[in-house]
């Protein structure tokens, strides 16, 4: 693995009989970037991030996340990353403070450090007063920002965001982007999907996954400039007219 | 002609509490139109539905649908009403065309009688009629949702977030559907955090806290900012953002695709290009772009958050 | 009426589909009857018998080695007092004890006769009568014709004396079950226990899900009467419970060969009514929560877990403590499985379960009364 490769995928394939949702996609991803990776509803996203994270295996191919085999080294990279879905943030009926010890203890945190990193934490989100508070009583903003703090807690070498800022307000995703560009700030890379095309434009690159395939890698302007179009959404719409699988 | 009139809708949850919807005077929606509801989480937008589906009573105030009132013709209102909740969900164990024809049947109607205000979202689905819905991706399921939703012919749909976690190409269908059925009369109020979808409506209201902020045609919800604005982007974006918060004149500063975008002061006399000197001069930065630009809907958006 | 058709057919297609459900509804109480069937084994085996006598008596020792040698019986133990008598067979040391008065020898010889006493475990009543059976067989024709030969050879007088007087008297008790309650009486508890899990706890389950999942709210926002749509719910399982009950009585008569003493037409409408009854728990608790789990859990803990502990399946109802068995009127179970037990084990004719079906009937209406009113058609 290359000393500035957070993600190494050469080949990467997976199938469910006779389907191949992720078919033989290879992309490396590079240390402390913002990695947008898009893609219609079925086009293998959710699979290839599966496979990232150590919940499923691959049929065939080579992946290395954190320094870690895909193969081999499953407990491993689960340690070495922190995840965040719309789907599941927190337990609401936890308060802040129970959820953060929760999590810091799931991923390691040493006992003496919790305490401190906790406090930090809160008083970076601006929510100590909330410390005592159920999560269920928080805004969904604030869940969600809570949340990714809490998937960073270890500061893992890599983050994966899966779709984070589902159903939010434009305001609220801006702060919750923010965060993310914080955390990139102090040497995380971010690993994102998003069907929020101007969320796509924050991203240093872009993968295009069309039925499986990576139909295109490059910084936002460049693919831009590419295919002639005015924004990513447009490309989206380029890329994804070109699709045949019927989700 | 008034299809849906709000007269002071006003509902509270818990005692003690701020109204979870609070609607002072009257906003009406005529008939064919295509409404779009925008705000953060919590301001009120599922209430609303459902206070004007009638799933729950209002504490104050009244709306009248096509005439009837929501307190006392409820019964009817259920006739001529589609509604699709937010976290509406199909019978993931029934196959798509059961889920049809049962939603079909409920409203004493078959699918065939129905078939043309469907027929170009159905075609989509037709080679998968026998699939289990839970089976669907997102986006087939919203279009399912929605066939099941305007099966009967209502005259008033109500759509919750239908766009919540679907992929930009079938948000843009289901616009594209949107349109046709307003053609043919529909009254139409939608929700949504997609600000490009609230540009597609007639009318938006933007809506926090229970109340609406304002209620405009986006165009002229444009054409009110009063604001300067400037798009800036240089090559370290994030402490560009940081820089620019602490510029005197800026007076808020946000994050907008690939540039920054920033609203000045009522009384900053800084224009594009002495700004872009200070940021290369004072604050260190390259590649620096500044321009002044035209509001869109989303900054009209990000601005009245703080009134 | 057409829209109602489409809902039932909608039910009958989600039971359908989740066969794993539904094999478990049909499948749970055929294994529970036929595993039960075979617990009740009408075989006795390896019965551990002890003595209780005052005295040593070369008789009794002599008897106890008889007993010993049949195939039925091993002879374990003698007991010193009553009470030891008692903590042997509480901790199933013993099984049956035979008892003998303090001078038994000599008493058997005197005009009022002698008294054997033989204390049985009926905790299984069925061993429990055939041990009787058996022991008192081996006792008296110890007596009759061992003992009666060797004293009639020894002394002739003797024969007089003991056909003069009382002579052998046995006298049965039955410990822990002293009414010898047939041991086919679990099956009208299982009955009440399938009964009320398939229509309460799958009726209100499968409706708060529909809460759940949101298709609640599109429902109530259509023209179908909200009311309807929970009666909808009701037929599919209103089926499969008659599906189950006729499987049970089936299993019961053809594979366990219970004699089935009573009327069948009344077995039938005792539980209908108590299904309908349960069905209106169902639809009462459907109205009451918001999520499945709560839903399941109050089903289970309030309905299902005392038709064991109350219905008499696990414990006789006689044995406890007042302010447990008022409570026990209270639970529908209770009343369905005392008419069947009556109608089916023991045959009564239907004047007898007047009462139990009265008292069905009458909390069916209660509880339909109030689910009725309970139910909202709006979601607040």
């Amino acid at each position: 693995m290359k000393s500035g490769h957070v993600i190494e995928v050469e080949h990467l394939t997976k199938k469910f009989g006779d389907f191949t949702a992720v078919d033989d996609i290879s992309f490396d991803v590079r240390r402390g970037e913002i990695f947008g990776f898009l893609g219609a509803n079925g086009a293998g996203k959710t699979t290839a991030m599966r496979m990232l994270t150590g919940l499923s295996f691959p049929t065939s191919g080579k992946g290395i996340v954190a320094g870690f085999d895909v193969w081999t080294q499953s407990e491993l990279i689960k340690k070495h990353i922190g995840y965040m879905s719309q789907k599941f943030s927190l337990y609401g009926d936890l308060t802040v403070n129970d959820n953060l010890e929760l999590f810091a203890g799931i991923y390691g945190v040493p006992r003496h450090e919790a305490a401190s990193r906790i406090d930090e934490l809160l008083g970076r989100l601006s929510l100590s007063s909330e410390k005592k508070s159920l999560v269920r009583d928080l805004p969904q903003g604030w869940k969600q920002k809570l949340a990714f703090s809490v998937s960073i807690i270890h500061h893992p070498e890599i983050v994966f965001l899966d779709e984070p800022t589902g159903g939010v307000d434009p305001a609220a995703r801006r702060q919750f982007w923010e965060l993310i560009y914080e955390a990139v700030d102090e040497g995380i890379t971010a690993f994102v999907t998003t069907h929020y095309m101007d969320e796509a434009e924050y991203c240093d690159r872009i993968t295009m996954m069309v039925d499986g395939h990576v139909e295109a890698l490059d910084s936002p302007a460049r693919l831009k400039e590419k295919y002639g179009a005015s924004s990513i959404a447009e490309v989206f719409d380029i890329l994804a007219r070109g699709a045949v699988r019927s989700e | 002609m008034d299809s849906i009139v709000i007269d002071s809708l006003k509902k509270s949850y818990r005692k003690n509490q701020p109204p979870a919807v609070d609607i002072g005077g009257i906003l009406t929606i005529s008939k064919g139109e295509l409404f779009g509801i925008i705000g953060p989480d919590g301001a009120g937008k599922t209430t609303l539905f459902r206070m004007l589906a009638t799933l729950i009573s209002p504490d104050e105030g009244t709306a009248i649908l096509e005439s009837l009132d929501i307190l006392r013709d409820y019964r009817e209102i259920r006739t001529i009403l589609g509604y699709m909740p937010g976290k509406f969900s199909l019978y993931s164990d029934l196959s798509v065309r059961e889920n049809l024809d049962f939603f079909a049947s409920v409203f004493g109607k078959d699918v065939e009688s129905s078939y043309g205000l469907i027929e170009d979202i159905y075609c989509r689905l037709k080679p998968f009629e026998k699939r289990k819905a839970g089976n669907l991706s997102g986006g087939m399921k919203q279009k399912l949702a929605l066939c099941c939703s305007l099966i009967h012919s209502p005259s008033i749909l109500f759509l919750d977030e239908p766009t919540t976690g679907v992929d930009p190409s079938s948000r843009r269908e289901l616009w594209e559907t949107l349109a046709r059925l307003k053609a043919s009369g529909m009254t139409i109020v939608v929700s949504t955090a997609y600000m490009d979808e609230a540009g597609r409506c007639d009318r938006v209201g933007m809506m926090k806290a229970g109340r609406f902020l304002a209620v405009d045609s986006p165009e002229d919800i444009i054409s009110k900012f009063s604001r300067r604005l400037a798009a800036v982007r240089s090559d370290d974006m994030f402490r560009l953002l940081k820089d620019l918060r602490c510029m005197a004149d800026v007076e808020k500063c946000y994050t907008f695709g690939d540039t920054h975008h920033v609203t000045l002061k009522k009384d900053a006399g800084i224009d594009a290009a002495s700004m872009a000197s200070i940021l290369e001069s004072e604050f260190g930065h390259t590649g620096v772009y500044v321009r002044e630009i035209k509001a869109s809907l989303e900054d009209c958006y990000m601005n009245l958050e703080d009134k | 009426m057409k829209e109602f058709s489409a809902f039932v057919r909608k039910e009958f297609l989600h039971i359908f589909r989740d066969t794993r459900t539904l094999l478990v509804l049909i499948g749970l109480p055929t294994a529970l009857i036929v595993l039960f069937g075979f617990a009740i084994s009408t075989e006795i085996r390896n019965v551990n018998v002890g003595l209780f006598s005052k005295s040593p008596d070369v008789f009794l020792s002599r008897l106890m080695e008889k007993i010993d040698q049949s195939a039925y019986f091993t002879y374990v133990a003698d007991f010193p007092s009553e009470t030891a008598v008692d903590e042997a067979m509480r901790r199933g040391e013993v099984d049956a004890v035979l008892m003998f008065d303090d001078d038994f020898s000599s008493k058997m010889f005197s005009e009022d006769g002698a008294e054997v006493s033989v204390v049985v475990d009926a905790t299984n009543p069925n061993n429990a009568s055939m041990e009787v059976m058996y022991l008192s067989g081996i006792v008296s024709e110890y007596f009759k014709d061992d003992i009666m030969k060797a004293v009639s050879l020894r002394m002739p007088g003797g024969m007089a004396s003991m056909q003069a007087g009382g002579g052998l008297e046995p006298n049965v008790r039955m410990l822990y079950n002293p009414q010898l309650k047939s041991s086919y009486n679990f099956v009208p508890g299982i009955m009440g226990l399938i009964l009320m899990l398939i229509c309460s706890l799958m009726t209100s389950v499968s409706i708060v899900r529909e809460k759940e999942t949101g298709s609640m709210e599109v429902l109530l926002v259509s023209p179908v009467r909200p009311i309807n749509i929970v009666l909808a719910k009701m037929i599919p399982y209103f089926v499969i419970a008659c599906v189950v009950l006729l499987n049970i009585l089936f299993l019961t008569i053809f594979v366990l060969k219970v004699p089935v003493a009573g009327s069948f037409f009344w077995m039938i409408l005792v539980s209908v009514i108590y299904i309908i009854l349960s069905l209106g728990i169902g639809m009462l608790v459907s109205s009451l929560v918001k999520t499945q789990i709560i839903a399941t859990l109050i089903c289970g803990m309030i309905f299902l877990v005392p038709v064991m502990m109350f219905s008499g399946m696990l414990y006789p109802l006689e044995s406890m403590p007042a302010p447990l068995q008022w409570l026990a009127q209270i639970i529908p179970a209770k009343w369905f499985i005392e008419a069947m037990r009556k109608i089916m084990i023991e045959g009564v004719p239907v004047r007898y379960v007047t009462t139990e079906i009265l008292i069905m009937t009458g909390m069916a209406v209660v509880i339909f009364a109030a689910a009725v009113a309970k139910f909202r058609d709006k979601l607040d």
